[in-house]
């Protein structure tokens, strides 16, 4: 039976009338780096705080590392570690004073906390800094030092809000490389993130829309359960006219730009090939190629929201 | 010992464990924090040398101008007599009574004695003489003062002619009632002496107040708060843990404004040091507890800011006693002159350094600071814990 990190169940937080979390229930495994996608607003920050039980839910309970939420936030807290999109260490303080302040406050001694820093500093490329006043270093040190700090104490979960939002694309890449690093040590680890390409990095991917689940599983599994229709890509002379053309068809499910070329969502991939050649040409637009293509996690994701937007309305 | 007991010790010596690294940080954010530094060293440093010497409610050399119309020798002996009372530095003789309006509208004095030509035909002859005396009432107090010194002078002088006149009938060395006054507890009448006290409840308030609160809220307006609140740091090991550095620093702040007022002002302590030391802490207290219930309601340093001056500034000004007088308040002005813990602080202060007295003098006011400081400190943590906890 796989050990489980985090149990999430029926988990739900009013603010007034307004429900942000709405009876939200799943599980990370240990050791698995678990993504958490959603638009701003959609529940995703607010579902952290609870979890790292300095948020009270207004119902449903959560197990982390094996403590209830709700009932024993201060062991929730010993064994957990949160690094938030907004850099959260003293600014005026040193890169020593700041590994020492967190080290002492998670209880280490002098030896543990000696072993830590020298640690923290290789990893956040930080040695001979360690004197600097943190406000002075760049943006990608200062986040890679901000996560040292939250696992100076080694904990087995850890929550990472938006870490990357900011970063540079060469920092992020060094940033998931730490993160795999984790997890490869046995850490759990929960982010959330708006790059989709950085959801590819994840074991497991939860979609979050207006507080409520709509899908969860690996990038791959989510690719096939959702996505069983062919794309096509078609690269042209004018996208723009071929798409207004395209979408006309009934044989067209969806269309979308994705930069010069054409996403098409087609039933019968051999008809649609014959069609979108016939309609280009009569039209005098030079086609380039059409492909058939692995969907990405933004088609699906465009596929889920759309989905939700139709049940909606 | 028991399991409970074991775990209860466990679970203290790790909240010790935390709370010196707290302490610890906060002394070093404070020594790197230029404006808390200049809140809490100039700003004390200032006040004492603006209230002591700007601030002097000692009403001395007094420019004074007359309009002799009667131009007799006893007229220049009355004159005279104000001269070498030591408050009045005459400045001119006048030749018309309209100069001495001209001079007080320019306010080049602050009174103007006019004696009338009769004023010594009207002594001579057994006669009551009037004289006029024109004050710049401007400075309500001062005017006060100034009537009071004028009526002094008259009767002194008065006294003498009476003396004169039965020393005739052979009566000379009768007084009827010989006035002997001593002021108690500040005999020179120096207003540093009154000032001194209500201007370290009035340092205090201040720095204690805005100090706390702007550390904190900076906290929650960089953000810092978060990764505290996902600590294990209890609310109550951060409230202690800010309280504590501030405590100590306001008391270092109250002990050179001490010092300073001896080398300044030769204000002397006649009491209890460690009664001093005690009520100072208690004050100490109230005042951060004020500045921890306005971090709870503010959230950006400059919001604190405000706020914190508001709540310490004002009605330490203007409540405590610090220089205006409780008892000449209308009635339901004294009630709300309560809400401030300096006032209780102000009576205890100059009683401990002006009179020397002990705890049985003013133990309604410690045990009026001792309530205000549970209640107001009980409030701010409910409130921390449910606003930034």
């Amino acid at each position: 039976m796989p050990n489980h990190a985090i149990e999430v169940d029926n988990l739900t937080k009013h603010f007034g009338d307004f429900v942000a979390v709405d009876h939200v229930s799943f599980t990370v495994k240990e050791g698995e780096i678990f993504g958490f996608l959603g638009a701003n607003g959609a529940g995703k920050s607010t579902t952290i705080r609870m979890l790292c039980a300095i948020l009270e839910s207004s119902s449903g309970t959560a197990r982390v590392g094996g403590f209830d939420i709700n009932k024993e936030p201060e062991k929730v807290k010993e064994n957990i570690g949160y690094m938030s999109q907004r850099f959260s260490l003293y600014e005026d303080l040193t890169v020593d004073e700041n590994i020492n302040f967190y080290g002492r406050v998670y209880g280490l001694t002098n030896g543990q906390i000696e072993e830590r820093k020298k640690w923290v500093l290789e990893m956040a490329n930080l040695n001979g800094r360690h004197k600097s006043i943190t406000g002075t270093l760049p943006g990608g040190w200062k986040q890679r030092l901000a996560l040292g700090c939250a696992v100076l104490h080694k904990p087995k979960i850890v929550f990472l809000d938006e870490p990357t939002s900011g970063v540079d694309p060469v920092m992020r890449r060094k940033f998931w490389e730490l993160i795999n690093e984790l997890s490869g040590q046995g850490v759990t680890v929960l982010v959330t993130t708006h790059f989709l390409e950085e959801a590819e990095y994840c074991n497991n991917i939860m979609l979050i829309n207006a507080g409520k689940i709509i899908a969860v599983g690996s990038p791959k599994e989510l690719k096939r359960n959702y996505i069983t229709t062919p794309i096509l890509e078609v690269q042209c002379s004018n996208v723009i006219e071929a798409m207004t053309l395209v979408e006309r068809e009934p044989w067209s499910i969806e269309t979308s730009v994705f930069g010069t070329h054409l996403h098409v969502t087609v039933p019968d991939e051999a008809l649609a090939r014959k069609e979108i050649q016939r309609i280009l040409s009569e039209k005098g637009i030079s086609l380039n190629h059409i492909d058939r293509i692995t969907p990405s996690l933004e088609d699906v994701f465009i596929y889920l929201l759309d989905q939700e937007a139709k049940k909606a309305a | 010992m028991g399991k409970a007991d074991r775990a209860i010790q466990h679970r203290e010596t790790l909240m010790f464990k935390r709370l010196l690294p707290i302490i610890k940080k906060e002394f070093r954010q404070i020594r790197r924090d230029k404006r808390v530094l200049a809140i809490l060293t100039l700003v004390p440093a200032g006040l004492l040398l603006l209230n002591g010497y700007a601030l002097n409610l000692d009403v001395q050399s007094i420019k004074m101008a007359v309009y002799d119309e009667d131009k007799s020798a006893t007229s220049r002996e009355f004159i005279n007599s104000f001269v070498t009372s030591g408050y009045f530095d005459y400045v001119q003789m006048l030749s018309s009574s309209a100069e001495a309006t001209a001079l007080l509208d320019d306010a080049r004095i602050k009174c103007a004695v006019i004696i009338p030509r009769d004023f010594s035909h009207k002594l001579g002859s057994n006669d009551a003489a009037d004289i006029q005396v024109l004050v710049d009432g401007m400075d309500s107090n001062m005017a006060t003062t100034i009537v009071g010194y004028v009526q002094v002078i008259a009767l002194e002088y008065s006294q003498k002619i009476v003396l004169q006149n039965l020393t005739k009938i052979g009566r000379g060395n009768y007084i009827p009632i010989q006035l002997d006054a001593r002021i108690w507890y500040n005999p020179e009448l120096k207003s540093a002496k009154f000032l001194v006290p209500g201007l370290i409840g009035f340092i205090l308030a201040i720095t204690a107040v805005i100090a706390t609160s702007l550390s904190i809220v900076k906290e929650k307006e960089r953000n810092t708060m978060e990764q505290i609140d996902v600590s294990p740091i209890s609310s109550v090991e951060l409230i202690i843990g800010k309280m504590i550095p501030y405590a100590v620093i306001s008391m270092v702040a109250a002990a050179i404004v001490l010092v300073a007022a001896f080398f300044l002002f030769g204000v002397t302590i006649k009491g209890s040091i460690v009664l001093l030391f005690c009520s100072t802490l208690l004050f100490v207290m109230a005042a951060l507890s004020i500045g921890l219930f306005v971090s709870t309601v503010a959230d950006s340093q400059q919001v604190a800011f405000q706020l914190a001056a508001l709540m310490s500034m004002l009605p330490t000004m203007i409540f405590s006693g610090f220089m205006f007088p409780i008892r000449s308040m209308p009635w339901w002005l004294q009630i709300v002159s309560n809400i401030t813990p300096a006032k209780f602080y102000l009576i205890i202060l100059r009683s401990i350094i002006l009179k020397g007295v002990g705890l049985s003098a003013f133990w309604p006011q410690v045990i009026y600071m001792l309530i205000f400081v549970t209640f107001m400190l009980g409030l701010s943590a409910r409130r921390f814990k449910k606003t930034v906890g």
